[in-house]
């Protein structure tokens, strides 16, 4: 835990030192494609004066200078399978997007949909020594958690404090110089594969980056899609993205759970690869150009030509209709919504107050979407598309950059996580100065 | 007829190969801004200036750039509007016009550029007669010479013969017979021409004297005496020689003194002026004054 704690804390450090130089690169690694943002920091003051409204969710603070994305490869259910194909894949978009912004960048943060990112919430209670609550209490009361077990090999990705209680207060967002005599906390503590993360660092170490935060792409997706009154009061994002789905609850503007589907749009494609025997790259094009989920009388008499490159006329000319495309797609989008319900309907989401869900990701852009969603999940679903950023490139503000532009709004914004607070001075180590300071302050 | 090159269809997936770890690299040191500074400005700076230092390390090579900047400051100065054809004295008599353009010897027609007008104005003021030369070089390829000439004030009388100086005492030139310059006072001694202001003065104080004035001999490098007609001399004091002269020519308006039969008036002390009769005046007194004296020479 400690080791987490230190490395988690260096990354912080290097996001501080990247603040300073200015630049900083956002990587978001997907199965269908790896997308770079560059990002400038720039003082809030100059931009406030231009948009007159002020910054809205502080994403004034930065403008995005370069962006690119490519074809991902190596990359299956949002974990890194083949190293080099995924590092080649990483330096492409690194390369592409700091030729857009002509500066080099040295420190990146990362998004990743996989690794089986599981929740846990902790509770930690305490009594004040004094009755005013310092940030030492609040680190001490962090730290009284009990930590589940996590398994083998498996790591903290996001831990942070939800929610406060000071006696019989709750719902406190800053509990510090307030007046008890006991502090509770409930914390939110997402782990995942630490193998997957170990990939992952990698092959960013080997593109010479490094890396400056990780975060899970179902929480940023959520950041960037789900709008201030549905985090306030309740609401879950799905993020479809290319071999992953990613859900994420949110409640009074705090993760409270995340987890993922291991099926995206990448199935549906081999699905209507595998149905019509072409190869994925046109099964892709089909899909995109032409998919659907609600099958129409004149989808009937709407022609597809499926080709082939056989040099075999009769299986180079053949044809189907939409319907029938729309008759492989369905099923594969219905049985990813159902698995979405049961991971819904395992978390508990029914029992609260809102239960707004949003669809983001690439896999949201598909016609009728909405309507299959509202049958299998409820009827409050709407499509979610990304907050707009400042220099987001036209053809990045779709749906399926949702988790970058939501990267983004992390790296200048991030929570309050666990080891954004002190460690409390009894775990320091035994020699330590802080541990002297305490003791005099103690007793004199 | 059918040709056999295969025409593919142009692939319709977008290909964008990753770039390898060294292009990607190398790419990265050149948005690094002190490396593409040196690359872009500083490496072909250096370039450029190793391979002229290279070039001009060899002799032959040096030589020629030098002989072919001697050659084109040669050629711009030999053009015809440097040319400088003509010298043209003023401010001089015909004969000193002569004489300083026998100095300036200069091979004209030159170029204005070789013209060394210091050194040539130093040749011409080594002349008595020039106090003063401006040389400069006109328009039309004139070199023009402006002299002011010394102006003769006195003559200056030595062992060796008759000199004209100016009123600094400098030699103007010199002269064959006292009757050619009657005009001009006389003087005489060592180191009279140093003094000349001041027996210039003298002789502008001598007044109704002055017909009389034979000249001024300066005596031991010191002090003046005026030498009249009948071998009369004024001997003036080293200090104030023009405030004794004026006490004398009282002196002498007043008794008349110099008429009289006397050899000099000494003025050197300023208490009292002292006479020296000549011997027969002398002998005259004695006799009005009854008293006998052996004759001798003296």
């Amino acid at each position: 835990m400690t080791d987490l704690y230190t490395s988690q804390r260096a990354m912080r450090n290097m996001r501080k030192a990247a603040m300073q130089r200015g630049v900083i690169a956002i990587l978001d690694v997907g199965t269908s494609k790896i997308a770079c943002l560059i990002l400038r920091f720039d003082g809030p003051d100059r931009l406030r004066e231009q948009d007159g409204v002020g910054p809205m969710a502080g994403q004034s603070q930065f403008r995005v200078i370069g962006a690119a994305t490519t074809r991902s490869r190596g990359v299956r259910f949002g974990e890194i399978a083949v190293m080099n194909e995924t590092e080649r894949a990483i330096r492409t978009a690194v390369q592409a997007a700091q030729k857009m912004a002509n500066v080099r960048v040295d420190h990146v943060i990362a998004c990743f949909a996989g690794a089986e990112p599981r929740s846990y919430g902790l509770e930690g209670e305490l009594d004040l020594q004094d009755s005013v609550v310092t940030e030492q209490d609040v680190s001490r009361v962090l730290a009284s958690c009990d930590v589940p077990d996590l398994g083998q090999g498996r790591e903290v990705l996001h831990a942070q404090p939800v929610n406060f209680a000071l006696d019989h207060r709750s719902g406190l967002g800053d509990p510090r110089g307030q007046i008890g005599h006991r502090l509770a906390v409930d914390m939110h503590l997402l782990s995942v594969d630490g193998d997957v993360v170990q990939n992952l660092l990698y092959c960013i170490k080997r593109c010479d980056l490094e890396l400056a935060g990780i975060a899970s792409s179902a929480y940023v997706s959520a950041i960037s899609s789900l709008v201030e009154d549905e985090q306030e009061l309740g609401a879950a994002c799905i993020d479809m993205g290319g071999g992953a789905t990613g859900i994420s609850i949110f409640m009074k503007k705090h993760m409270i759970y995340a987890d993922s589907v291991r099926m995206g749009g990448d199935h549906v494609t081999s699905d209507i690869s595998k149905g019509l025997q072409i190869p994925m790259a046109t099964a892709e094009k089909i899909k995109t150009r032409h998919g659907g989920l609600y099958a129409t009388g004149m989808d009937d008499r709407e022609m597809i030509d499926i080709g082939g490159d056989s040099g075999d006329w009769e299986k180079d000319r053949r044809q189907i209709t939409r319907t029938e495309l729309i008759g492989i797609m369905r099923p594969r989008v219905e049985e990813i919504l159902e698995e979405v319900r049961a991971t819904l309907d395992a978390a508990g989401f029914d029992t609260l107050p809102s239960q707004q869900i949003v669809l983001t990701g690439g896999g949201s852009q598909i016609p009728g979407l909405d309507g299959i969603a509202t049958r299998v999940l409820g009827q409050r679903v709407r499509l979610g598309r990304p907050l707009r950023v400042q220099g987001l490139p036209q053809a990045a503000t779709g749906a399926a950059f949702a988790s970058a532009v939501g990267l983004c709004l992390f790296a200048a914004h991030p929570q309050d996580e666990w080891w954004d607070f002190e460690i409390p001075a009894e775990r320091y180590p035994a020699r330590s100065l802080r541990r002297a300071v305490k003791w005099f302050k103690d007793n004199w | 007829m059918q040709s056999l090159t295969a025409r593919r269809p142009a692939s319709r997936v977008r290909r964008d190969p990753a770039p390898s770890r060294w292009a990607y690299r190398v790419q990265r040191w050149m948005l690094t801004p002190y490396v593409r500074g040196f690359v872009m400005k500083g490496l072909p700076t250096l370039i450029l200036l190793g391979a002229g230092a290279l070039w001009l390390g060899q002799e032959p090579n040096r030589q020629a750039v030098v002989g072919q900047l001697t050659h084109l400051r040669d050629e711009f100065e030999a053009r015809p509007e440097f040319r400088v054809s003509l010298a043209r004295v003023e401010g001089a008599s015909d004969d000193l016009a002569e004489a300083v353009r026998a100095k300036l010897a200069l091979p004209l027609p030159m170029s204005s550029f070789d013209i060394d007008l210091d050194a040539a104005r130093d040749r011409i003021e080594t002349l008595d007669a020039v106090q003063k030369a401006d040389l400069r070089v006109r328009s039309g390829g004139v070199l023009q010479v402006l002299i002011t000439e010394r102006v003769p004030v006195a003559v200056w009388r030595t062992e060796d013969g008759l000199t004209l100086v100016d009123e600094t005492g400098h030699r103007v030139a010199g002269l064959l017979s006292r009757s050619d310059r009657a005009d001009l006072p006389l003087i005489a001694g060592e180191g009279a021409d140093t003094a000349t202001p001041e027996a210039l003065d003298l002789i502008a104080a001598a007044g109704p004297l002055t017909p009389r004035v034979r000249g001024l001999v300066r005596m031991g490098e010191r002090r003046w005496d005026i030498v009249l007609d009948r071998n009369q001399r004024i001997l003036l004091p080293e200090k104030n020689p023009v405030q004794a002269l004026e006490r004398l020519l009282a002196l002498d308006h007043a008794q008349d003194l110099m008429n009289r039969d006397i050899l000099t008036v000494d003025l050197r002390s300023d208490h009292r002026p002292t006479l020296r009769l000549t011997p027969n005046a002398l002998a005259d007194i004695r006799r009005a004054q009854g008293l006998e004296t052996v004759e001798n020479e003296l």
